[in-house]
């Protein structure tokens, strides 16, 4: 277990320096100037060499990643060309919001498509599954800002339970989460069906039948617990799916989250926000594999880490 | 120092008078305005900062008007200059030497009297290199400031703190458009100790002299004002608190403003839903309609064949036709014929423009040696509506046998091909188009039509240098003298008539703006359209619910 652990942080460690190395130096290559967007377009020329100069943007590239680095590894990403602040500052006084909607977003999908996918693999072959399978395709396929904008104008703006974007109160979450909810539970409701359905398929289901045993108990004693084990295993590889719906989500609904910071910073070419976001993103991502696949022996104890 | 009323005796001093009192009656408040209420505004984007030396986006440049005075202003809702924090100005004969007077008992937020050493402070930090202001190449004409620009010193010579309620400023040269320098954003006064103690993070917690102080800021999600209620301008502001609500998509900010959750969508009426908003009086009626200071045009470069050849530039001109682009965009826009805007001083109504002539075009294509037309590149932003637009210019050039391809890439892209010298043969301006600093004819050369701004990284995306008409905008703006502005507005329009013949941009419209408003907020229209405040005058209006 410890030398596995060992090996897998140290892989770790190597893929965000990946990502930090191949986001910088594409940020670098971007053929637009942000000391020009600093300097706005009334700077002399004086100014615009002043700017780059205090920046160390006048530095060849290596140099600049290498100072990225090392102030990266005092907890400093940097300051933000645009706003002016910390991005340890903004990224932090965001992380909440998206943790929140990380937290909505996962109950809507576990709810949502493991009741479906349960109830596709009991009707198995029926209109019901189909309709169900037809639906969670759709859920996968379904642009978010298309869903989020549709289920603002349904639920906020025609029926009015919830309020129109926002952040605040556990009214402002249902349809973000639900949003980010719907493209996860297609996943999950296919995951789970297949998943049930091979565990409906094993003998101890069938001796389970044979002895009598009543159909619930059959479905949620025995067969559940074992099917939903691969399922909630994915919950710690979905949070890359996650982190490319926020961007959309968090704007749709005005959820002041990192998804909604990146964007921003995207559009004005903030580099060292784009760079702190990538990096925090990233660093979940390979956090979420990682725990993936320590607890997986815990669920499953046919897993064995090597 | 002699002074500018010794000469000119009557004509400036009665130019002097008049301005005062025009000042003094604007200062009047409006008498039907209520005292109270709050209001609620939505921005898409966050709020970058509140610091005046370094705030340059739209949605905070009307923020921190409402936060910050500088010495000079305009009347609310116009482009009428008016002494502000200054109580009078003088001007040398000489136009090198402005004088001002401050008025007393102005306080900062922090309860301090704002005298003569802030205003010193406030231009020699923003000039400072290492304040890093967008807005210091403004105050390139105070004496010394190429010493500190270069950070060879720090503050400026040219800048004298004669007593505690008067300061002078020198100047290299005469400069006719100082009084607006004094009043944008860049030379609002800021108090050294408060921005000593914040440092970098002064624009996070920004004190000034304002109408309106920050009582919040929650990043990414709120910003509060609340009135101050020591302003020196009495009666003012009528509101007593306004919300920004930060990160709305315009369209929600729509849906709510139409469920009366909040007063003033600040990105506008999105154009998915212009025509329906349009087609609904009662929506309608709670639309404000005003001229902008913007001009939307496609730059050709002047370095690059075939648009080297005047007449080539020309048959653009002509081949476009800017009534259907103006349909396009739901009529947002008046078609233009001419780099300055209606609204804009030296604005030559007279002008006529080249005509929509495709027959014309063709034969002056054929004049200049491109009978078959010929392949180019047209760049454009790549958010709606402008590659739209992109593809209206294409069909017009095509139907006179150019074939430009279209370029359509993210906004910092585009400027950087504009700013390379063989970067891009045409540029559709729109989503960066430019919308003037301040209103004076001046500022849509130097910049964007000027030899300056035709640099490497500049604004000048048709390379455009003509070292007469340069000669000639100097000479525009050493007229200072306040009686003589009609004269230099002549001088203007005529600069822009010789850069419509040699045709380096064809001018495509002029976009309008328009406010929606909830039914609650009152004040005249112009205070919702008002040229420099967008998108509207947060000091002036008011709301009509309150006791």
């Amino acid at each position: 277990m410890i030398p596995y652990l060992g090996r897998r942080v140290m892989q770790s460690l190597l893929i965000l320096l990946g990502v930090s190395l191949i986001t910088f130096a594409l940020l670098y290559l971007l053929p637009a100037d942000p000391v020009r967007q600093i300097a706005g377009r009334s700077a002399t020329p004086q100014t615009v060499e002043n700017i780059r100069r205090q920046l160390g943007l006048d530095q060849p590239f290596v140099v600049q990643y290498w100072h990225y680095l090392m102030s990266l590894l005092s907890g400093d990403l940097g300051r933000s060309y645009i706003q002016r602040s910390e991005v340890t500052e903004l990224i932090v006084s965001r992380l909440p919001a998206s943790l929140l909607l990380m937290v909505g977003a996962i109950l809507c999908e576990l709810l949502i498509g493991l009741t479906m996918g349960l109830i596709a693999a009991v009707k198995r072959g029926t209109t019901t599954d189909q309709t169900l399978m037809v639906a969670s395709f759709v859920g996968v396929s379904a642009p978010q800002f298309v869903v989020g904008l549709l289920l603002l104008y349904v639920f906020a703006v025609r029926l009015g339970w919830f309020p129109i974007g926002g952040y605040g109160t556990w009214r402002h979450l249902v349809l973000p989460s639900l949003t980010m909810g719907i493209l996860g539970a297609g996943w999950y409701a296919r995951m789970m069906r297949s998943s049930m359905i091979d565990v409906l398929r094993q003998d101890y289901v069938r001796t389970a039948r044979a002895k009598g045993l009543a159909r619930g108990a059959i479905l949620f004693r025995h067969a559940l617990p074992n099917a939903i084990l691969p399922v909630v295993a994915m919950i710690g590889i979905d949070i890359g799916i996650f982190m490319g719906g926020i961007v959309v989500v968090e704007s749709v609904f005005g959820w002041p989250g990192i998804g909604q910071l990146a964007w921003q910073a995207i559009q004005r070419v903030d580099i060292p926000i784009i760079m702190g976001v990538t990096l925090v993103s990233a660093f979940a991502i390979v956090l979420g594999n990682l725990l993936a696949d320590i607890v997986a022996p815990f669920i499953d104890p046919r897993i064995k880490l090597r | 120092m002699k002074k500018f009323l010794t000469s000119t005796v009557a004509a400036s001093a009665l130019a002097l008078m008049l301005g005062m009192a025009s000042a003094r009656a604007e200062d009047a408040v409006d008498p039907n305005a209520k005292q109270g209420g709050a209001i609620t505004v939505t921005y898409k984007d966050d709020v970058a900062t509140l610091d005046p030396a370094i705030g340059y986006d739209w949605q905070n440049w009307s923020m921190i008007k409402s936060l910050f005075d500088g010495l000079m202003d305009y009347e609310p809702g116009t482009t009428n200059l008016k002494p502000d924090l200054a109580e009078s100005y003088e001007i040398a004969p000489d136009g090198k030497t402005f004088t001002f007077k401050l008025r007393h008992g102005v306080k900062f937020h922090n309860g301090r009297e704002m005298t003569a050493d802030d205003v010193k402070y406030t231009i020699d930090r923003v000039t400072n290199p290492k304040t890093q202001s967008p807005g210091a190449g403004f105050f390139g004409s105070i004496k010394g400031y190429d010493d500190v620009a270069a950070g060879k010193t720090e503050g400026l010579s040219g800048i004298t703190v004669v007593d505690p309620y008067t300061v002078k400023f020198e100047l290299t040269r005469p400069d006719a458009t100082f009084l607006h320098v004094m009043a944008i954003n860049f030379s609002h006064v800021v108090p050294k100790e408060e921005v000593e103690k914040y440092g970098a993070d002064f624009g996070k917690h920004p004190v000034g002299t304002g109408a309106f102080k920050l009582a919040e800021w929650t990043l990414g999600q709120r910003i509060v004002f609340e009135r101050n209620p020591d302003y020196w301008h009495k009666g003012l502001p009528h509101l007593d608190k306004i919300t920004f609500e930060i990160g709305q998509e315009p369209i929600v900010a729509l849906l709510r403003l139409q469920k009366g959750e909040i007063d003033i969508p600040g990105d506008g009426i999105p154009p998915a839903k212009f025509q329906e908003v349009m087609a609904d009086p009662e929506q309608k009626a709670r639309v404000v309609v005003g001229g902008q200071l913007h001009t939307g045009y496609v730059t050709m470069n002047t370095t690059m064949a075939p648009f080297d050849n005047v007449k080539v530039r020309q048959a653009v001109n002509m081949a476009i036709n800017k009534d259907r682009i103006v349909q396009l965009i739901n009529n947002r826009a008046v078609p233009a014929n001419q780099p300055l805007p209606p609204s804009m001083p030296g604005y030559d109504k007279a002008f006529k423009g080249y005509p929509h002539d495709v027959a014309k075009a063709k034969a002056l294509l054929a004049e200049a040696g491109h009978p078959d037309g010929f392949e180019t590149q047209l760049f454009a932003m790549n958010t709606d509506p402008n590659p739209r637009i992109a593809q209206a210019i294409q069909q017009d050039l095509a139907a006179v046998g150019i074939k430009a391809s279209i370029q359509s890439l993210a906004q910092a892209n585009v400027i950087a091909a504009g700013g390379d010298k063989a970067g891009a043969p045409m540029i559709w301006s729109g989503g960066m188009a430019w919308i003037a600093d301040f209103p004076d004819p001046s500022n849509f050369y130097g910049p964007i039509l000027g030899c300056a701004g035709a640099v490497p990284g500049g604004w000048n995306w048709s390379w455009y240098c003509n070292k007469d008409l340069d000669a000639k905008a100097a000479e525009a703006d050493s007229v200072v003298d306040p009686a003589k502005a009609g004269e230099r507005d002549k001088m203007w329009s005529a600069i822009y008539d010789k850069i419509m013949a040699d045709a380096p941009w064809a001018p495509v419209f002029n976009e309008q703006r328009f406010t929606m408003k909830s039914a609650r907020m009152g004040g005249a229209d112009n205070l919702y359209v008002d040229p420099v405040h967008i998108p509207i005058n947060y000091d002036n209006v008011y709301v009509n619910d309150v006791q």
